[in-house]
């Protein structure tokens, strides 16, 4: 264990190492973020969505007191959309589906010694293959995080003044009652994290892939399930750290 | 000319490579043969410098590889080239974008001069109009060719080929083997070629290693092959039947 973290420090080190031009880079930063930011858009979309109204639903029936003014749900929801669901829920989904592609990508390269193909013409092959990603991952993810805030909020919307559980005005009310602009900011530090942690977490276990097809579906499966660990103790540590201030 | 002394690998307590040393000509093929499992590829990438080796020297043109500094060292890489066993296609490329490749990173040459060099590689080991194929549209022969023409497209130097024709036909394995033996006369280059087929040998090797058990146990041309009086070697090269009928004449 603690051998594997000190070997993905000196991959994340070998990343800045020898690396091709700016212009290498830039197209293929450009790639990568066509493939994440359009390949996942579709599933934050619809996952947030449906988060948002079933919290929604829920905080309402938590919510049986008739002392407690209704716009508190929207309220509620913006809370917990903005700090948690949005980045962190979004950040498990972002490891699944990115996560796991890129781990299985890089896996494939590996033992189709496509990496070996890189390296004999002399090119440092983590930071030609890998730090394209980790670029493009911190660009795009914060953008899906805003979009599962914007979908969450709108799927909770739709479901609460359809079903009469709160006034469209209501919930326009509690969206905008004391909200502190730190909860974005907090959210947007989050997802910068999250971003790279899953994609260099990823790719680091992709990279290392030895053997076969068989080996490629393991570490595509140990790299969702290290990067979501990381992303649970980077959200811990994260909100000891920003909040406490 | 690659000269190599002492090279010795272990993984864990098995030594892979035990002190080998040797050295391969310029201009012509180079073969490095045995059993599956003795070692050649792990020889063939501690040369390259895939794999580093516990000990010993690989020397290109007398230039020490391992104990060059960085910079002398992708200096030295990108004199190579080398075709991998499967072909090692990038296979988010097709074929023109998988031979340029190395233009496009390790040279500042035009676009019309790359596509030039390009063509006239895949022309030089016999494909043509396939150039916006990918390489999941075409076959393992031609997957080789393409490997081939990448590996020769940025004038190496040196030339490695893993298992050329491991999984082709008997045909397309003579034409592959004719094909490196070619390029390597007409392009004045230092090639090693890991196999384990005879056909190779018979057909193209002018000049053998023969590895055993991360041993060197014998080096010639294949006209001694036959009576090199080393017993594994004859378990091995009469392995095959043509061989063995051929035993004793
Ligand atoms: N990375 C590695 N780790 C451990 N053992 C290896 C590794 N690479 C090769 N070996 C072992 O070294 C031996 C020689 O392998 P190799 O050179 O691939 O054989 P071949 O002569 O068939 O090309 C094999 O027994 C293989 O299991
Ligand atoms: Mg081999």
């Amino acid at each position: 264990m603690i051998k594997e973290i000190g070997k993905y420090f000196i991959f994340l080190g070998s990343l800045f190492v020898n690396r091709e031009s700016f212009k290498t880079y830039y197209k293929l930063v450009l790639d990568e973020c066509m493939t994440i930011g359009i390949g996942s858009l579709f599933l934050v979309a619809l996952v947030s969505t449906f988060i948002g109204a079933v919290t929604t639903v829920q905080t309402a029936f938590n919510m049986v007191s008739d002392f407690i003014p209704k716009y508190v749900i929207s309220q509620v929801v913006r809370e917990m959309v903005i700090l948690e669901l949005a980045p962190t829920i979004m950040a498990v989904i972002y490891a699944g589906k990115v996560g796991s592609s890129m781990a299985s990508g890089l896996g494939t390269m590996r033992i189709t010694e496509q990496v070996d193909a890189l390296e004999v013409m002399g090119i440092n092959s983590i930071s030609y293959l890998v730090l394209p990603k980790i670029i493009a991952s911190v660009l795009m993810y914060p953008m899906l995080v805003i979009t599962a805030g914007v979908c969450a909020l709108f799927g909770g919307y739709l479901v609460g003044t359809l079903t009469g559980i709160i006034t469209p005005n209501d919930f326009v009310y509690g969206l905008r009652s004391s909200y502190n602009e730190f909860t974005v900011v907090f959210a947007l530090i989050k997802s910068l994290v999250f971003a790279f942690l899953v994609a260099s977490i990823s790719s680091f276990k992709g990279y290392n892939t030895q053997g076969g097809a068989l080996e490629v579906g393991i570490s595509s499966t140990q790299a969702v399930t290290s990067s979501v660990i990381a992303v649970l103790i980077a959200d811990y540590l994260l909100a000891q750290l920003l909040l406490s201030i | 000319m690659i000269k190599i002394q002492s090279i010795t690998k272990t993984f864990g307590e098995r030594v892979v490579l035990n002190e080998i040393s040797g050295t391969f000509e310029k201009g012509k093929p180079n073969l490095i043969i045995g059993a599956s499992g003795t070692g050649k590829s792990v020889l063939l990438k501690s040369i390259v410098g895939l794999t580093k080796p516990d000990y010993g020297q690989v020397f290109y043109d007398g230039r020490d590889f391992y104990g060059s500094d960085r910079e002398t060292k992708i200096e030295i890489r990108r004199e190579m080239g080398m075709l991998f066993q499967g072909g090692a296609l990038f296979d988010s490329k097709n074929v023109e974008q998988n031979v340029m490749f190395p233009l496009d990173v390790l040279t500042k040459m035009p676009q019309e001069e790359k596509l030039e060099r390009v063509n006239f590689c895949l022309k030089r080991v016999g494909l043509e109009n396939v150039n916006s194929k990918m390489p999941s549209e075409i076959s393992g022969g031609m997957k080789k060719r393409v490997g081939i023409a990448r590996a020769i497209v940025n004038n190496p130097n040196y030339l490695f080929c893993d298992e050329p024709n491991s999984g082709l036909d008997p045909q397309t394995s003579i034409l592959i083997d004719e094909l490196i033996l070619d390029l390597s006369e007409d392009l004045d280059i230092t090639t090693i070629v890991v196999t384990h087929d005879m056909n190779s040998v018979m057909g193209i090797g002018e000049k053998i290693m023969f590895l055993y058990k991360g041993v060197k146990l014998w080096e010639g041309a294949n006209t001694d092959i036959t009576h090199s009086g080393v017993k594994e070697l004859d378990d091995f090269v009469f392995a095959n039947k043509v061989m063995n009928s051929l035993r004793g004449k």
